[in-house]
């Protein structure tokens, strides 16, 4: 893309027009700084922290802990005969990812409203780049899950590894990252306008994990909450997960359906949304 | 036709004035599921009595039918008095908020320096905000390395750029954020008070590189204060009044009218009558104590006049003028009654007109505005009334210069330092 070429193009700023307005192609003419914000964010919570990195593994641990106490040795619910460690290990694994993505890129608008008030570029690589850098969390726990895991092994547990599921893992953090996005960018376009919603996804999201089965497998919720279960497009995620890992789990394919259906839908509305109000939210800040 | 590179036509950018919605998610559920039943809304009670819920009375035009044409290498100053749409339409040119009305059509790329630094982030080094302000900025990867060293250069900063930037000092940090900006290479390239900051070698510095831009066959749009800057770096200038274009002529004749326009209404105030009381005719600001002129020279004397009414022979009585910052800083209080105390005695009845002067070189570049009162002294004042407002510019004065922590003073006392060295 040579300046000559862009120096012939006309270009209109004009009036806010209709929904579809998404210029999407915009976001890749700015790939380069999406990853910058990537490294500007892993940089920034590297440097200002003690740990630093190492704040990604003591999260999981202390909460998989907690669950094993709580769930585990009190309310002694069943983990379908895996240890309880890897089961919850597993499962939060795959929620502190999708809930970092949410909560993180649920304040855009708010947290940014500095630098989106000085200088125009494609608003959605903020939130891009928030899910895009959430995954060196999220493998930083992979990694700490499988060693687990491995450790596990040599212990003598019984764990069903389905090695070919290994293959539909991109897809299925894919899925987290759009979910968590989408949802995530919804609630962002909402804050410009009702301020209390930020309240509100902090503990929405908290009490959406007891609706995943993330500290219970789906095995053991009761026949008539099943649906609460069965419409949480965040199920069969964790599920698929733990399917893959320890070889358990609950899956069917008309909820893997279901639940990808919602993830394209919410995260469509997510980037309408977004951009209808990225147009003018500097005059409501 | 094809010279033109920014062609503004008939832009209009309303806003609302007050919070837009200071109720909540509930309410406003509530309002729509009562219009969904065709029912009355029923938080509309308030606003109903306006006759109509979002009458004109909250919105504010800040432009208004604003149309021009800028072509090719032109550097072109905008100017105004705060809140005249100056903001509103470079945020519009730079894409950070789109028109209400109208639209504009332009041609390359559009790269505006608001304010400088943005997106730096305190814990990055020089090297990686490079990187990372060039790209906010619209630069790809490999354009930034290109200019990496050139931005380094300019900016000075060889010696820190693997320094976190929030260990750099405040020239530093401003002259590596221009020195991204400058380098930018936009085929429009639009400025706002950046030259506000930085030290005058280094201001001239930037203006050396905006005038060398502009020889590019670049454009500039050039949004400032400083009428000097703007006198000697625009051909062009566009003088912006209340959201529309006064006037768009070349930069010396803009400025010269845009500092004569005298007869702005807030440099003059009228009063309503009061016939049993003192009371005030009428009160203006200007240089020679004849006509009003709200923007006024650092370097002229400030001539305040107040007519005022005495029906019948009062005494104990005082004339007293405040002085107030914009911001509402009192910075001082004189009364008639000061220098001339035989005034307080008594007062015959008739018209009178009180003259008095702020000396040239003494309130700082700014806007201030005045309030009058008259009243017993110690006892009690009576009827403080608005006064007129005016700036103070800086033409060609050594305030020109000022910038930083200067910004914002309310003296400009022109001050010797005699300075000599001590053998000790």
């Amino acid at each position: 893309m040579t300046e000559n070429s862009q120096t012939e193009v006309l270009q209109i700023i004009r009036p806010v027009s209709g929904w579809f307005d998404l210029h999407l192609t915009d976001l890749w003419r700015y790939r380069d700084l999406i990853m910058l914000f990537v490294r500007r964010d892993f940089v920034a919570v590297y440097k200002q922290t003690i740990l630093g990195p190492l704040w990604y593994l003591l999260q999981p641990i202390m909460t998989t802990i907690v669950f094993t106490f709580v769930f585990g040795n009190i309310a002694k619910i069943p983990t379908d005969g895996v240890p309880p460690t890897l089961f919850y290990f597993a499962g939060l694994t795959v929620w502190s990812y999708f809930s970092g993505c949410l909560n993180r890129t649920s304040n855009t608008f708010v947290n940014n409203a500095g630098i989106f008030g000085k200088v125009y570029f494609p608003r959605l690589s903020v939130p891009l780049s928030v899910v895009i850098s959430g995954l060196i969390g999220f493998f930083i726990q992979m990694t700490l899950f499988i060693a687990i895991l491995i450790f596990y092994n040599f212990q003598g547990a019984v764990i069903g590894f389905n090695p070919l599921y290994i293959l539909a893992l991109p897809l299925l953090i894919l899925q987290i990252a759009a979910l968590g996005l989408g949802f995530g960018i919804i609630v962002s376009s909402l804050t410009t306008k009702y301020r209390d919603l930020v309240q509100l996804v902090g503990f929405g999201v908290q009490l959406w994990m007891y609706a995943t089965p993330i500290a219970y497998p789906s095995s053991q919720v009761p026949d008539r909450w099943q649906w609460v279960i069965a419409l949480n497009p965040m199920t069969p995620v964790v599920e698929m997960f733990r399917f893959t890992f320890l070889g358990v789990g609950t899956i069917n394919l008309w909820q893997i359906g279901q639940s990808l259906m919602a993830t394209v839908i919410i995260l469509f509305i997510g980037i309408i949304l977004f951009s209808r109000v990225e147009k003018n939210f500097m005059d409501t800040v | 036709m094809s010279d033109v590179v920014i062609k503004v036509e008939n832009l209009w950018k309303e806003y609302r004035l007050g919070t837009i919605s200071h109720h909540s998610m509930v309410m406003d559920l509530q309002s729509w599921w009562a219009r969904m039943r065709g029912k009355e809304d029923p938080n509309s009670q308030i606003s109903s009595l306006n006759s109509h819920p979002s009458s004109e009375v909250d919105r504010f035009w800040a432009l208004q039918d604003v149309s021009f044409e800028v072509k090719r290498g032109d550097l072109i100053g905008i100017i105004g008095r705060n809140g005249a749409g100056k903001s509103t339409l470079l945020k519009i040119l730079s894409k950070v908020t789109t028109p209400t009305r109208g639209q504009v059509t332009y041609k390359g790329r559009i790269a505006s320096l608001l304010e400088v630094g943005t997106g730096f982030h305190p814990e990055l080094t020089g090297r990686e905000n490079i990187f990372l302000n060039g790209a906010i900025l619209g630069m790809g990867k490999d354009e930034i390395r290109r200019k990496f060293d050139e931005i380094v250069d300019f900016a000075e900063v060889e010696k820190f750029i693997d320094t976190p930037v929030k260990r750099y000092s405040s020239g530093m940090y401003v002259r590596l954020a221009f020195g991204v900006a400058a380098h930018l290479e936009p085929e429009i390239l639009i400025v706002d008070e950046v030259l506000a900051v930085g030290d005058a070698q280094f201001q001239k510095k930037c203006l050396g590189k905006m005038g060398e831009v502009g020889k590019d066959g670049r454009t500039v749009l050039f949004v400032s204060h400083n009428m000097a800057a703007v006198e000697s770096l625009c051909q062009r200038a566009l003088l912006l009044d209340y959201g529309k274009v006064d006037i768009i002529d070349d930069a010396a004749s803009v400025v010269n009218y845009y500092l004569s326009k005298g007869s702005s209404r807030s440099a003059e105030c009228q009063y309503g009558r009061e016939l049993d009381n003192l009371h005030f005719v009428r009160s203006f600001v200007g240089v020679d104590g004849v006509c009003p002129q709200s923007i006024i020279g650092l370097a002229s004397p400030v001539a305040i006049v107040l007519d005022y009414v005495v029906p019948s022979a009062a005494k104990q009585v005082q004339i007293v003028c405040h002085l107030w910052s914009s911001r509402d800083v009192h910075i001082m209080t004189t009364a008639d009654v000061d220098m001339t105390p035989e005034h307080l005695e008594i007062r015959e009845a008739g018209h009178y007109r009180v003259r008095f002067n702020i000396p040239e070189n003494t309130l700082a570049p700014g806007e201030y505005y005045l309030s009058f009162a008259c009243g017993v002294p110690n006892v009690h004042l009576l009827d403080e009334q608005q006064g007129p407002a005016f700036e103070i510019t800086d033409v060609d004065s050594y305030a020109a210069s000022w910038s930083g922590a200067r910004k914002d003073v309310l003296l400009a006392l022109p001050l010797k330092w005699e300075t000599k060295q001590l053998n000790l």
